[in-house]
C-alpha cells in the first residue's frame, strides 16, 4: 500500500515503514538503546530526505523508547535518579552539540562529520563491548558458568569529590562523571541525530561500574527526554517532523519494543553485549563503506524547500 | 510621422497566424491526497488553421511541462585523505522541480536553435534561461549532473516523438507526474512549429495541490509548530504507553 507523506513529500509503502519501526523498536526494548542510529539511515535508504528522517525518527524514538522504559520499569530496573543527573549533563551537552551542528551545516561538511561520528564512535564502542563480553563469556565458560563479580571494584570514579548514592544501581560515586557521560552523549546526540544509547549504555556498564540490569531502564528512561526534545525543536525550527511517516514507525516501533523486551529476558546479560557488539560494528562498517568506497554518484543535489 | 504611424499600425495588427493551437488538459488540477503514487496529465489539442494545410514543410507540436522552483544545493565528492568528501558546492537559487519536453518529432527537425535561445524550450536552454548555468558555467560537469539526477528521480524528462500527431492536426500525449511531487502551479505550454520556427504558443496550467489529511498536517507543521510538535510527542508517548499497557494485560 503506498502513501504518500505530507511534509517528506514522497511516496513509500506503509507496510514497509510499519516493518523498519518493528525491526528497530524490537533492537530498542532488546538492548536499551534507542535506535536513532538503526532508524535514520534505513529511512535515507528508503529516500526520506535527510532532514525529515532525523527528525521524525527522533519522534519514533520517543515511543519505543517510553514503551521499553514502562516494560523495564515492571522489573525494576530503572534507576531514575542516576537517569536524571545523565539527562540534566545531556541538556547542556545537546545545546553544544546544536550550536556546532548550525556552524557545520554552514560551511557544507555535516555529512562528513555525521558519517566519521558514526565510523568513530560505533567502531570504538563496539570492539571494547565485542572484546569485553567475549572475555567474560569465555571466563564464565571456563569457570563452569559462574561469574564470581565484587561487589566493589573501585577506580578513579571512586575517589572524586559530590558523591551521591544510586540505590537501583547499588552506586555509591560522584556525580561528575555521569554529568560528563551525559553532557558528551548529549553533544553527540545532537550533531547525530541519534538517542546516544550505544555510547549511553557501554559508558554506564565500564565507566560507572553499573549492573547490566538496570543499565537498560536508565539508559531508555534518559533517550525518551533527550529525543522529546530534538523532536520539538525540529518541529519548531524547521518544520521537518512528518506525523504520518512518525504513526507508522511508531505502530511497528511500540508492538517491537515489547517484544524485545520480553525476548531480552531469556538472554543472558554477556549474550546481550555480544549482539549489541555486533550489530554496532555492522552499522559502522556499513557507514565506512560509504566512506571509502568510490560512490556511482560523484555528485548530490540536495533540494530546499520554498519560503 | 508617416513612418510612426506605419511602425503603430504594424504593431496593431493582428499576427499573421494562419494556424494557430486549441489545447486542452485531462486534469487541470492534481490532488496530492494520502494515497497519492504518481499522476499521468494528458495534453491533447488541435490544429485550426484558415488556409489549407501547407505540404512544404511539416508542422510539429512540443510541449513543456514545469513544476514550481526550489532552492537547490549542488555537491561534488573528491577522494581526499582516503575517503569521499564533498569538495565542491554550488548553490541555486531556483531550480524547477519538475521539467518535462515531449514533441512530435526530433528536437533537431522541431525546433530551430534560435526559437530554442529565445524561448527556454530545451532543458539545458531553459535552464540558462533561469540564471542558473552563470553560476555553474565555468564547470560544465555540473550541469550535466544535476541533468542527470534529476532524470534519474523522472523529474526531469525528455521524450523525443512521443507526442503523437495526427494528419498534422490532432495531437496527444501524457506526461508522467512522479510521486515525490512539490505543490504548486505547474506551466504546461505548447508550441506549434513549421521548420523549426514556432507559429503558435498557448499556455495552461495544472494546479498541483495537498487535500484531505495531507493538507491538514502540511498546515498545521507550517502554521502550529510547536503544537505540532507537541502533538506529535503526545502521539508518540500514547503509543508507547498503550502498547505497554496492552502487552502487560496480554501476560505472555
Amino acid at each position: 500500500m503506498q502513501l504518500f507523506l505530507p511534509i517528506a513529500e514522497v511516496s513509500v509503502n506503509a507496510f514497509l515503514l510499519v516493518g523498519i519501526g518493528g525491526i528497530v523498536g524490537f533492537l530498542s526494548g532488546l538492548f536499551g538503546v534507542g535506535g536513532g542510529f538503526l532508524i535514520t539511515p534505513l529511512l535515507f535508504f528508503i529516500g526520506i530526505p535527510p532532514a525529515v528522517a532525523v527528525a521524525t525518527g527522533a519522534n519514533q524514538v520517543v515511543a519505543s523508547s517510553i514503551s521499553g522504559v514502562l516494560a523495564q520499569l515492571r522489573r525494576k530496573a530503572v534507576d531514575f535518579r542516576m537517569g536524571t543527573v545523565l539527562l540534566a549533563g545531556g541538556m547542556a551537552g545537546s545545546a553544544v552539540g546544536v550550536w556546532v551542528f548550525a556552524r557545520l551545516s554552514a560551511i557544507g561538511q555535516v555529512d562528513l562529520f555525521v558519517q566519521l561520528s558514526y565510523v568513530l564512535f560505533l567502531g570504538f564502542v563496539g570492539a571494547m563491548m565485542l572484546q569485553e563480553s567475549l572475555r567474560s563469556m569465555w571466563r564464565a565458560r571456563k569457570a563452569g558458568g559462574v561469574v564470581v563479580r565484587r561487589a566493589h571494584v573501585h577506580t578513579w570514579v571512586h575517589g572524586m569529590p559530590l558523591k551521591m548514592k544510586f540505590r537501583a544501581s547499588g552506586l555509591y560515586i560522584s556525580v561528575i562523571p555521569p554529568l560528563l557521560i551525559g553532557a558528551f552523549v548529549g553533544f553527540l546526540s545532537a550533531v547525530m541525530g541519534v538517542g546516544g544509547g550505544f555510547i549511553m549504555v557501554p559508558a554506564m556498564i565500564y565507566l560507572l561500574g553499573m549492573p547490566t540490569r538496570v543499565v537498560i531502564g536508565t539508559s531508555l528512561f534518559q533517550i525518551i527526554f533527550t529525543t522529546a526534545f530534538t523532536t520539538v525543536m525540529h518541529a519548531v525550527s524547521s518544520q521537518t517532523v512528518d506525523l504520518l511517516l512518525a504513526m507508522l514507525l511508531i505502530l511497528g516501533g511500540v508492538v517491537g519494543a515489547q517484544f524485545g523486551a520480553r525476548f531480552g529476558l531469556r538472554l543472558r546479560a554477556d549474550q546481550l553485549r555480544v549482539l549489541l557488539a555486533l550489530m554496532v560494528l555492522a552499522v559502522c562498517l556499513r557507514v565506512a563503506a560509504d566512506l571509502v568506497l568510490r560512490p556511482d554518484e560523484l555528485y548530490s543535489a540536495i533540494a530546499g524547500r520554498l519560503p | 510621422m508617416m513612418r510612426r504611424l506605419a511602425l503603430i499600425a504594424a504593431l496593431l495588427a493582428p499576427p499573421a497566424a494562419a494556424e494557430s493551437i486549441v489545447a486542452g488538459l485531462s486534469d487541470s488540477a492534481v490532488a496530492i491526497t494520502t494515497d497519492f503514487a504518481g499522476s499521468e496529465i494528458m495534453v491533447f489539442g488541435a490544429v485550426k488553421r484558415e488556409a489549407p494545410l501547407r505540404s512544404d514543410a511539416p508542422l510539429r507540436v512540443i510541449v513543456t511541462v514545469e513544476g514550481p522552483a526550489t532552492p537547490l544545493t549542488l555537491r561534488r565528492k573528491d577522494h581526499r585523505y582516503g575517503i569521499w568528501m564533498n569538495t565542491a558546492s554550488v548553490d541555486l537559487p531556483a531550480v524547477p522541480s519538475f521539467y518535462a519536453l515531449a514533441s512530435s518529432a526530433p528536437l533537431d527537425q522541431a525546433l530551430a536553435p534560435y526559437e530554442d535561445a529565445r524561448l527556454g524550450i530545451t532543458l539545458p536552454r531553459h535552464l540558462q534561461d533561469l540564471g542558473l548555468m552563470d553560476g555553474l558555467a565555468p564547470d560544465q560537469a555540473f550541469q550535466s549532473a544535476l541533468i542527470r539526477i534529476r532524470q534519474g528521480e523522472s523529474r526531469f524528462q525528455v521524450k523525443e516523438g512521443a507526442i503523437a500527431f495526427t494528419e498534422e492536426t490532432l495531437f496527444r500525449t501524457d506526461i508522467a507526474l512522479p510521486a515525490a511531487l512539490v505543490e504548486g502551479n505547474y506551466k504546461v505550454r505548447i508550441y506549434l512549429t513549421r521548420d523549426g520556427r514556432v507559429v503558435d504558443e498557448v499556455q495552461r496550467a495544472i494546479w498541483v495541490r495537498k487535500a484531505g489529511l495531507e493538507r491538514f498536517l502540511h498546515r498545521a507543521a507550517q502554521d502550529q509548530p510547536l503544537l505540532y510538535g507537541l502533538a506529535a510527542l503526545l502521539i508518540a508517548a500514547l503509543a508507547g504507553w498503550g502498547a505497554s499497557a496492552l502487552f502487560a494485560r496480554l501476560r505472555w
